[in-house]
């Protein structure tokens, strides 16, 4: 045994409440920004099928935009707020014309080929997208200038900031606003039309083409929106980060039902919650043999688990073939 | 259409030649032998590895240009060895803080015949480059790398100008113990060679001066969310918190600390006594304190001259390990000039009985090549500044060593060899 | 006449073949002349990776299964090896033993990996092999603690050498007037092993499985309804894949004598499914050229940095960056321009590249 804390001889270790609420309040703050991210893949795979290996990047990209915009702005003394939305501006054009230009070159030509193709494209953009940002903002961690001093409030005995609860706000306000826009505007129908059968939408009318842009458009710039909490979150920016987020964003969405916008979110939340409880409490469980060590498989276990048993996710409709 | 692939493999390899072939420096025939060029004239190149880019390349520069330094103080001092001028080159490598690069890299730098290698900077990169090293007979002074297997392997060529984790965790503890007055702590590592080793060795001097470990954890070298561990240690409520690992994750990790309130206070060893600790991570980083093998630069006796000269040539601070970089070359060339040649084979033996006025003090190694009587000295930060708190001088830390070999006899299984001796 | 009809008319290709025969066994003191050892080096690690290469063109290239965490097996192989001839155990077999038993190793984790994703197509089978792949690698760093199996981060060190006898790999002969340094000796094994992996590929793909596994890659309902076993099938393709990626994980152990989790990540089984994509998925020697072009390229893009020092007087691009900036895009473009690859095979040429196939 390495630690030197004695384990309870009761079945189960004993919850402490206020720790319990907060590795609860950490869970559902960092679901919420897999949430943010799970949106974009959903979206995009709902329309079109595909796995979009580099939309992780592109909300790197906007953190790292975001975190540039402020940095330059900084001196400026403007506050705080006016610096959050020009920085989160600049960040969802940036990554909205990034998921445009994407899709426009990289995978619309492939839209009929097999399989394999449009999989092996969308590494290679995350690859490109990787290295691009290694090129301009270099691979060191990059520091956020001191903005914002959050107010803590305590509940149950644990610490919640502002910020945590902007963030979460924020995950559900878009995703409900997400919802009635697919269910009340004109292009929602259409973007509903699309992913249920294209051809048949294109007979009737609507123009796929814009349809699917413009679901890259808008997962890219939510995802911008996920980048910005992320350097307020942590403070630190680096060109790899997409990368895992990327992976456990999209456990989420699948967690959830892969194309169901609410399962997106509802499996963000899930996930976090889920591997913020077991880092925390893994050690005592398993008698120090696991340990937080451990943590970034728990999205892989979670998701190989769904898949295995429950391939629709929480809230998709069971579709048979996971093809 | 069968044409085409053949074609087209033919180009892209002869491509690849051509690239390979104009790029490389030295030309082919030279290298074989190490015969000096002319009669007056010799070249003496000497390796430097180090992460030159990734979250730990601000040391590794830090590095090659106390290296560099060295090289370019060395050749303005006409150097004779054996009766003839001595002209020094740098060959200098990036091995990104991976150990497998590592081994890629000492490769490259045997092929490219140097003399002599200071490098690496992470453990977990020396330890496996030092076999390469060893094989081809070149001796490698790692100026930073901490971890107590590095001497151990049994190699006849691997040297270090700082003191070791077995001397630095238990340092570490002593000063929690006596010091901080510190009755619990609470352990993370960042699951590395360096990082791990020293936590270990931290751990293991702690348990025998009777301070209570309440947690034992782990995390990675890319991490930057450890809400999940501190909160789970702060239910454990310690007076202190150890890391061992570099800043790039100590500074997120003392953000968070005070994010949540954990009022323990927090202490690592020299992977996160650099600047850039406190830039990432602002006003949080008050009142964290490191200890780094060495004196504090300003009363090492070379310390206040080195750290001007290096200011005025690249324009920054010194952030860790220059020094050590710059006499590990001085030391190398004291012992070229001893042996009269500057053939490894030969100047190697010598390198052993080193007894050098460095930079950061005197110096001299013991029979496995580590530092003989490496002071350590902890720092605190104060106002947004490194401070030296506390140097524990050589015997203190000597003496240690024994203390430390009972504990572990008693202490299970992974806690390492913290008593080599 | 040109090059091709050279190796397939019945006169000439003994001559053909026996002329490639010598130049690869020539190659490494060619290479040593010309390009100094380091390169050496090079070429027997890339001859390494055609063994990978092929591994996964069994899995990805005649099956169709895309497998992201195909780096697993390799390291497994590898590990197989160390655990059993280093100082970690004190634990010092035969190579002729290890390297079988890593295979067979190598083979348990494939099916175990391989079970799950039975039911899984296309994008789903793709991420959880990848999620497998990472798995791996983070136990293999974290089994250093409660009991020290794979000595975590810091890797194994001190890796026993191919040796029989007295004879070992990793010293230096001389023989006929020539050096043998441990990369030469190195070399002609992994050469050996490399014609032995494209000679099985070559008997598999040509073999009622080998026909059973495409068949499966072009339609799994029609193959299944024509009677074909899909599950082992599938479950065969993972097994024969990690078996070859067993063995070159064992032999890449010998030969560095020291083996870390770091390199095992997911860029490297990224790396491995470059090699088959862009060599020529399902064409053994197109797989194998990919593999030799996509080790010796990124060594040779290295000397970017001294030229751009001369001709810029500074590094702008990091060669490293600039070998994955290059990956990155040689993937798009090959995608849009080229998907069948380098060197298609035959059967592909014949699917144009606009109809819904798969």
């Amino acid at each position: 045994m390495t630690t030197g804390q004695r384990h309870p001889r009761v079945p189960l270790p004993y919850l402490a409440m206020d720790i319990f609420a907060q590795q609860l309040i950490n869970g559902l703050v960092l679901g919420s920004i897999y949430a943010l991210v799970a949106l974009g893949y959903t979206m995009v795979y709902g329309i079109l099928g595909l796995i979009n290996f580099a939309h992780g990047d592109i909300t790197m990209v906007g953190a790292l935009v975001s975190l540039t915009i402020l940095q330059a702005l900084a001196a400026a003394g403007l506050p705080a707020p006016v610096l959050l939305v020009i920085a989160g501006g600049g960040a969802m054009i940036v990554c909205a014309a990034l998921g445009l230009s994407i899709e426009r070159v990289a995978y619309r030509p492939l839209r009929r080929a097999p399989r394999l193709a449009p999989l092996i494209t969308a590494i290679g953009v995350s690859i490109l997208l990787q290295y691009s940002a290694a090129l301009i903002w270099g691979k060191q961690y990059i520091a956020m200038p001191k903005l914002l001093e959050p107010a803590a409030i305590e509940i149950a005995g644990a610490q919640l900031t502002t910020l945590q609860m902007t963030i979460f706000l924020l995950a559900c306000a878009i995703m409900a606003a997400l919802l009635w826009f697919i269910k009340v505007s004109r292009m929602g129908r259409a973007m509903r039309a699309t992913e249920q059968n294209p051809d048949v939408a294109g007979l009737m009318g609507v123009n796929t083409n814009t349809v699917i842009a413009f679901t890259f458009v808008l997962g890219s710039a939510i995802g911008a929106i996920a980048g910005l909490m992320i350097i307020l979150y942590y403070g630190i920016g680096h060109y790899f980060m997409g990368f895992m987020l990327g992976l456990k964003a999209f456990t989420a969405a699948v967690l959830g039902g892969i194309g169901n916008v609410g399962g997106a979110v509802l499996g963000g939340l899930l996930l976090g919650v889920i591997e913020s409880l077991a880092s925390g409490y893994i050690g005592d469980l398993s008698g120090g043999v696991l340990g937080s060590n451990y943590r970034d498989i728990f999205a892989f276990l979670v998701l190989v688990l769904v898949l295995v048993l429950r391939p629709s996710g929480l809230l998709g409709q069971h579709s048979g073939d996971r093809a | 259409m069968h044409k085409h692939p053949i074609r087209t493999a033919a180009v892209a390899l002869t491509a690849a030649l051509l690239v390979a072939a104009c790029g490389q420096d030295a030309p082919p025939p030279a290298p074989k032998a190490e015969a000096p060029k002319a009669p007056e004239m010799l070249t003496v190149k000497i390796g430097s590895a180090s992460p030159l880019t990734g979250p730990q390349a601000h040391i590794g520069i830090d590095i090659r240009n106390g290296v560099q330094l060295a090289i370019e103080d060395a050749n303005a001092a006409n150097v004779e060895i054996a009766g003839k001028k001595v002209k020094f080159e740098m060959v200098a490598e990036d091995d990104e803080a991976n150990p497998t690069k590592a081994t890629t890299v000492a490769q490259k730098l045997v092929d490219a015949k140097v003399a002599a290698v200071i490098g690496h900077f992470n453990s977990g990169a020396s330890i496996p480059a030092s076999k390469i090293y060893s094989d081809a007979g070149i001796p490698q002074i790692s100026p930073s790398s901490t971890n107590p297997k590095y001497t151990e392997q049994g190699f006849k060529t691997t040297f270090r100008v700082v003191a070791h984790d077995g001397q630095q965790g238990p340092t570490l503890a002593r000063f929690a113990a006596k010091t901080l007055q510190a009755k619990s702590v609470a352990i993370i590592d960042d699951s590395t060679a360096y990082g791990q080793g020293l936590a270990d060795n931290f751990e293991a001097t702690a348990k025998s001066l009777g301070i209570k470990v309440l947690a034992r954890e782990h995390t990675t070298d890319k991490d930057t969310d450890f809400k999940a561990i501190l909160t789970k240690i702060k239910g454990k409520k310690p007076d202190l918190i150890m890391f061992g690992g570099i800043d790039p994750q100590a500074a997120p990790m003392i953000k968070q600390m005070k994010d949540l309130g954990i009022k323990a206070k927090f202490i690592g060893g020299d992977g996160m006594q650099t600047p850039n600790f406190i830039k990432l991570a602002g006003d949080a980083a008050e009142g964290a304190m490191a200890s780094i093998p060495g004196l504090p630069k300003d009363q090492m006796p070379g310390g206040k001259t080195f750290l001007e000269k290096y200011k005025a040539k690249f324009n920054q601070e010194v952030e860790l390990f220059a020094p050590m970089g710059y006499d590990a070359v001085m030391v190398f060339i004291d012992a070229m000039k001893r042996a009269g040649s500057a053939d490894p084979a030969k100047f190697l033996p010598e390198v052993g009985k080193t007894s050098y006025g460095g930079v950061i003090g005197p110096i001299a190694f013991d029979d496995k090549g580590d530092l003989k009587n490496g002071p350590i000295t902890i720092y605190v930060v104060k106002g947004g500044k490194w401070e030296a708190l506390e140097t524990v001088k050589p015997e203190a830390a000597a003496g240690a060593a024994p203390a430390a070999a009972a504990a572990p006899a008693a202490a299970p299984a992974p806690a390492p060899e913290a008593a080599k001796k | 006449m040109n090059i091709a009809a050279l190796f397939s008319d019945r006169r000439y290709r003994w001559f053909a073949w026996g002329a490639v025969a010598l130049l690869l066994l020539a190659l490494p003191f060619i290479t040593e002349a010309v390009l100094g050892r380091s390169w050496v080096r090079i070429i027997a690690v890339s001859l390494l990776f055609v063994m990978l290469a092929l591994g996964l063109n069994i899995v990805v290239g005649f099956a169709g299964l895309l497998d992201l965490g195909y780096i697993a097996f390799f390291a497994v192989g590898a590990y197989s090896y160390a655990l059993l001839a280093s100082p970690q155990f004190a634990v010092h077999w035969p190579f002729l033993l290890l390297l079988p038993l890593g295979a067979a190793i190598a083979a348990v984790f494939g099916i175990l990996l391989g079970a799950p994703t039975l039911r899984l197509r296309g994008d789903y089978l793709a991420i959880v092999t990848l999620g497998f792949g990472e798995i791996i690698r983070v136990f293999l760093n974290n089994l250093n603690r409660p009991v020290n199996i794979t000595n975590g981060p810091q890797g194994i060190t001190l890796i026993d050498p191919l040796q029989m006898g007295g004879f070992s790999l990793a010293q230096t002969h001389s023989f006929a007037g020539l050096t043998f340094s441990p990369v030469h000796n190195y070399y002609f094994v992994f050469l050996v092993c490399a014609a032995l992996t494209v000679a099985l590929s070559l008997r598999l793909q040509n073999s009622r499985i080998g026909r059973a596994w495409v068949a499966i890659r072009d339609d799994e309902l029609a193959a299944s309804a024509m009677g074909i076993n899909t599950r082992n099938v599938k479950l065969l393709a993972f097994a024969m894949g990690a078996t070859f990626g067993g063995v070159a994980g064992g032999l890449f152990a010998s030969f560095q004598g020291f083996i870390s989790p770091e390199s095992f990540q997911l860029i490297d089984s990224i790396m491995v499914l470059c090699m088959v994509v862009l060599g020529g998925m399902g064409n053994v020697a197109g797989v194998a050229l990919g593999a030799v072009l996509l080790t010796a390229l990124p060594e040779a893009l290295r000397y970017i940095g001294p030229l751009q020092q001369r001709w810029f007087g500074g590094v702008l691009v990091d060669p490293a960056d600039l070998r994955m900036l290059l990956f990155g895009l040689a993937l798009v473009l090959m995608m849009l321009l080229r998907p069948e690859g380098l060197w298609p095979a035959r059967r592909r040429q014949a699917v144009k590249r606009n109809t819904d196939a798969g």
